[in-house]
């Protein structure tokens, strides 16, 4: 068997992937990428950690599905957004949506 | 295997809540006079403030997903006065951005669904379901003056941010299950409080608490996580911004303050860093504010300040400062709602922001704006015997009693750098030479009024007349059972 520690290296492999690529993209869709990264990182943790406490109790799965349930929501909003400003500007490069400052 | 029998009564108030978003969008189809929409979410408000003061169901629900208790009452009540608040601010305005009035109403009433979710809950899943419901809302309702650049560019800066918090709080949630085994915050206070040092994962605990303080100090935009803050509250259409600065705090800090209580230990290295957090948050948004021209982005900066000083209340870490904490929320919803209000009276009806120029010589044009507005600056800048003052008053003595005198100091510090730039306005109204530009204010109507005076004499009220309420905080205070 896989041991627990393996899976919590990648998860936070992945975690620190994400973080990264959310960090340093200009792209606004590469930064959702980067997101859904870190959730799905979030996903391993909690499904591995479920199997080692106590599969007994369904609490990690469930969370698990809770999160992937509500990526999705957020990304089909995030894309919604996103689409709303590339109408207007013709640009998703966050560097140039910059209108505000101080 | 058997179905639990749920007890539906015990979510009363979110079912109204769904259920009038729902119709709301249903109506929005059928109805020709889109006001009708505002007053059936005013309605709906209503309902599910009854059913909060008057349903009151014991113990823990839905296998302990929620509670019932008096923090999760004060919390709810906060949260559907502030929408009730919103929804009138919005009735006159809603057209001069959107032709979609309906959907405005219904996102709003989703985002307080969302909100009492998570003041009430009592599990991490349905602390995140709630985050999640209120955020995924409010980005939308951030953007939607959709032919104005700056909103949409503000529902994607809140976006992106707050999706990468997100990402931090449910990683540190993780943890802390890890650790405790548990994602009820019952069980995981048990966990922490009978075997810490024995469980296998008692190193991740404290992980999963700093990472979950990240996730939380972006949603109260606390500093070092307050970036979005000035271009968000800006760029959203103005009843949003008084909706959000407001209902968010008061249901991102109910949670929080249940979840300290949880993993709580008293240690003083944690209520150092979250007084360490207190003093950068205040001392950079007054800093910050000082030399805004926007009076949005004014206040958004003044609201980082805020989230400090009630953050202050929590690093004090006793009784008083939580039950400091608490009211300051209430009297923050009523002052910053009030004073967002009147920046929308203010401003016309093509713009979604007013400038200090635009406030000049306001008093002479109308001296009744300009009355109330110089009400939400005292009550604000912390002037005696408005809410403010006693917020204050009660968070920094809190803060004294736990042995954190130069907490206090810095806090009655910043409370005077504060004081120039609210009283700054006040000034300028009344000084000031009337300018050109103060002609283009739109009529008042009686809803914007209603809300006006609403805030104002609460602003004033709260402050003078305690007692019964502040019982219903102490009470809630005591059923954290602080160790």
């Amino acid at each position: 068997m896989v041991p627990l520690s393996w899976y919590l290296i990648l998860a936070a492999a992945l975690f620190c992937i994400g973080v990264f690529g959310a960090l340093a993209r200009r792209n606004a869709v590469g930064i959702l990428m980067g997101i859904e990264l870190m959730l799905n990182a979030v996903n391993i943790n909690l499904v591995a950690f479920w199997r080692h406490i106590g599969p007994d109790q369904m609490t990690g799965q469930l969370f698990a599905i809770f999160v992937i349930t509500v990526a999705a929501a957020e990304a089909a909003v995030g894309l919604a957004l996103i689409i709303a400003i590339y109408r207007q500007r013709n640009t998703v490069n966050v560097e140039e949506i910059d209108m505000m400052k101080g | 295997m058997t179905l639990p029998t749920l007890n539906f009564l015990a979510i009363l108030p979110l079912l109204i809540l769904v259920a009038a978003t729902l119709l709301v969008l249903l109506a929005d189809l059928v109805v020709r006079n889109k006001r009708v929409l505002t007053f059936l979410g005013l309605l709906a408000v209503a309902a599910s403030l009854a059913a909060v003061l008057l349903v009151r169901p014991a113990a823990p629900t839905f296998q302990g997903m929620t509670l019932a208790d008096e923090l999760g009452l004060f919390a709810s009540v906060a949260i559907l006065v502030a929408t009730g608040l919103a929804l009138l601010l919005a009735l006159e305005r809603t057209s001069d951005f959107t032709r979609r009035p309906g959907a405005y109403v219904a996102l709003l009433l989703l985002a307080t669904a969302g909100m009492i979710v998570m003041a009430k809950a009592s599990d991490f899943i349905t602390i995140f379901l709630g985050l999640e419901i209120l955020s995924l809302s409010l980005y939308i309702l951030v953007g939607f003056a959709q032919r104005d650049a700056r909103s949409n560019e503000a529902a994607l800066k809140y976006f992106l941010l707050g999706a990468f918090a997100s990402g931090f709080f449910l990683y540190g949630m993780a943890l802390i299950y890890a650790a405790t085994g548990s994602t009820n915050l019952a069980e995981i206070s048990k966990g922490i409080a009978s075997h810490s040092a024995s469980l296998p994962f008692a190193p991740l605990l404290p992980i999963g608490v700093g990472l979950l303080l990240v996730g939380y100090g972006f949603k109260l935009a606390l500093v070092p996580f307050h970036m979005w803050t000035p271009d968000v509250y800006q760029g959203a259409p103005t009843s949003v911004t008084a909706f959000m600065s407001v209902a968010t705090k008061t249901a991102a800090f109910a949670s929080l303050i249940r979840v300290l209580a949880a993993v709580w230990s008293g240690d003083r290295p944690w209520l150092l860093a979250l007084a360490g957090l207190a003093v950068v948050t205040m001392t950079l948004g007054n800093l910050a504010a000082l030399r805004q021209t926007s009076l949005k982005r004014m206040l958004a900066y003044s609201s980082i300040a805020h989230a400090g000083y009630v953050l202050t209340g929590l690093a004090a870490g006793n009784d008083r400062g939580f039950e400091g904490a608490l009211y300051y929320l209430i009297a923050y919803t009523f002052m910053n709602l009030g004073a967002f209000a009147t920046i929308q009276a203010v401003q016309r009806r093509d713009q979604n922001d007013v400038t200090t120029e635009q406030i000049t010589g306001l008093s002479t044009q109308r001296p009744g704006l300009a009355l109330l507005m110089t009400v939400f600056m005292f009550a604000l800048t912390g002037m005696p015997p408005l809410v403010g003052f006693f917020g204050k008053l009660y968070v920094f003595s809190g803060a004294v009693q736990g042995g954190m005198t130069w907490l206090a100091i810095v806090g009655v510090i910043n409370s005077a750098i504060a004081a120039y730039y609210y009283l700054r306005v006040t000034v300028l109204m009344y000084m000031g030479g009337a300018t050109a530009a103060a002609g283009d204010i739109p009529r008042t109507g009686w809803a914007v009024w209603t809300t006006l005076v609403i805030t104002a004499v609460a602003t004033l009220a709260l402050g003078l007349w305690q007692q019964p309420w502040m019982e219903s905080i102490r009470e809630a205070v005591t059923l954290l059972a602080l160790r």
